[in-house]
């Protein structure tokens, strides 16, 4: 166990120390998803407010957007260095390294939703702080849930053709429910009566959704990366 | 085995689907839908049948994940293009009957969505197989497996979302008169869905063994 735990963090802290000098998946990924809100903006600002529950939209499809991109350049970077080979080879388990590759990119998207949060908040007058521990709550589950999926697809999908197009191609339709999970709590906490039981419910599902998924991850990596 | 019984099979489903149109005919007529309601035969059944695709396909897809028995891969990819087909008759004579039914083409409630979703994962599985290169069946495997564990959390999402389509408990409570046709249609159509696959699993493995012979030909 002590020996998992270990191998777990020193694939998170190889991802990291690389990301902490270059800092290229971050920033490039914290701008992707700036460029998504003020496109976003356009579609859905009438005389200067946003309508209805859009601000719980865009905040969630600038995750998940930038989310993909950040899931395809960490692995592109294994690829191109020919490490992810050199990672397979290494004498650690199958799970800990799927987990290790999958703490690195949350952290990655904690760091990019650390500010993307506060700036839809900014920006569209969306009371996002008012319920800061439920809202944090979704956040954390919901990309739980959408990076667990992303890290196994993103990682088998590392040696296929046509991989750019693939991962969103694969990842949107099996990450709906975290999507509407996502967006309905969040709109939820958002809207002028506040409904805190309908976010807690959402809140719960997410939780569901993490820990199968999760599960089966880790059980799907080993036969998937497999050569 | 398979080819004794393929043959008669096929008749009595030819057979089947030639006689449908007359039991339909002769089923009684919904009171508020009136003709439109007819739809329901086709389109109930094909449903049916889209679940047994995808659930052939994901078995499949589990086994081969982890036996890596061939088999079981073409069990997968023949049920994944299935799905892909039949899919697509849902989802088109679905609308065709919600727009004489709700007044809409397309609603966002919860089998609409996660029909629809469901289908999206079987097609991005058959895109994946078809360009993503060496080893990709694996890949493919692993997405169908995905596909299968997400479906009852879409449902739920989206039944919590909204909801407008008639339940399942709709079918035991079908007038007397049109249960017949109904079990008739379904079961016609699940026949025609065994004579396809296992057609379609008998090309895959004809294929692999033409693999077979050009390597062992280039040895």
């Amino acid at each position: 166990m002590r020996r998992f735990v270990e191998a777990v963090w020193l694939v998170t802290r190889k991802d990291l120390l690389v990301e902490a000098r270059t800092k290229e998946i971050f920033l490039t990924t914290l701008f992707f998803a700036l460029s998504c809100v003020l496109v976003f903006a356009f579609g859905f600002v009438r005389e200067g407010r946003a309508v209805g529950d859009a601000a719980a939209g865009i905040l969630w499809i600038a995750i998940a957007f930038s989310g993909t991109l950040a899931l395809g350049r960490a692995f592109e970077r294994e690829r191109q260095g020919e490490t992810l080979r050199a990672l397979l080879i290494a004498p650690i388990d199958r799970p800990a390294l799927y987990l290790g590759k999958l703490l690195g990119i949350l952290i990655l998207l904690a760091a990019v939703e650390v500010v993307v949060v506060p700036l839809v908040a900014l920006m569209f007058q969306a009371a996002l702080f008012d319920h800061a521990l439920l809202m944090l709550g979704l956040l954390a589950t919901g990309t739980i849930g959408f990076a667990a999926v992303g890290t196994l697809f993103a990682a088998m999908l590392v040696r296929a053709r046509s991989r750019d197009v693939m991962l969103p191609v694969l990842l949107y339709p099996i990450t709906v429910p975290v999507i509407i999970a996502g967006v309905r709590g969040t709109a939820a906490l958002l809207q002028a009566e506040v409904d805190v039981p309908m976010a807690r419910a959402w809140l719960s599902m997410l939780v569901a959704f993490d820990v199968v998924f999760i599960t089966i991850a880790l059980w799907t990596f080993e036969p998937v990366m497999t050569e | 085995m398979t080819n004794r019984l393929f043959v008669p099979l096929a008749i009595v489903t030819a057979a089947m689907f030639a006689y449908a149109p007359f039991m339909i005919l002769g089923a009684p007529y919904e009171s508020t839908m009136g003709l439109v309601q007819k739809i329901f035969y086709f389109h109930a059944s094909a449903g049916m049948t889209l679940f047994a695709a995808a659930a052939v396909s994901g078995i499949g897809s589990a086994l081969f994940l982890f036996t890596r028995k061939p088999w079981a891969d073409r069990m997968a990819v023949s049920g994944a293009e299935l799905a892909s087909i039949i899919g697509l008759v849902v989802l088109v004579t679905g609308p065709l009957w919600a727009r004489k039914a709700w007044g809409v083409w397309w609603q966002w409630d919860a089998r609409l969505t996660s029909t629809l979703v469901m289908w999206l994962i079987f097609n991005a599985y058959l895109l994946l197989r078809k360009y993503g290169g060496p080893g990709s069946d694996r890949l493919a495997a692993a997405v169908a497996l995905f596909g299968m564990a997400n479906v009852p959390f879409v449902y739920w999402s989206v039944n919590v979302w909204r909801t407008l389509h008639p339940k399942t408990s709709v079918i035991p409570s079908l007038q007397p008169g049109m249960r017949g046709p109904f079990w008739f249609c379904v079961l016609a159509f699940l026949l025609l869905f065994t004579l396809v696959l296992i057609v379609r699993m008998g090309l895959e493995h004809r294929r692999a063994e033409l693999d077979e012979l050009y390597l062992a030909l280039e040895d």
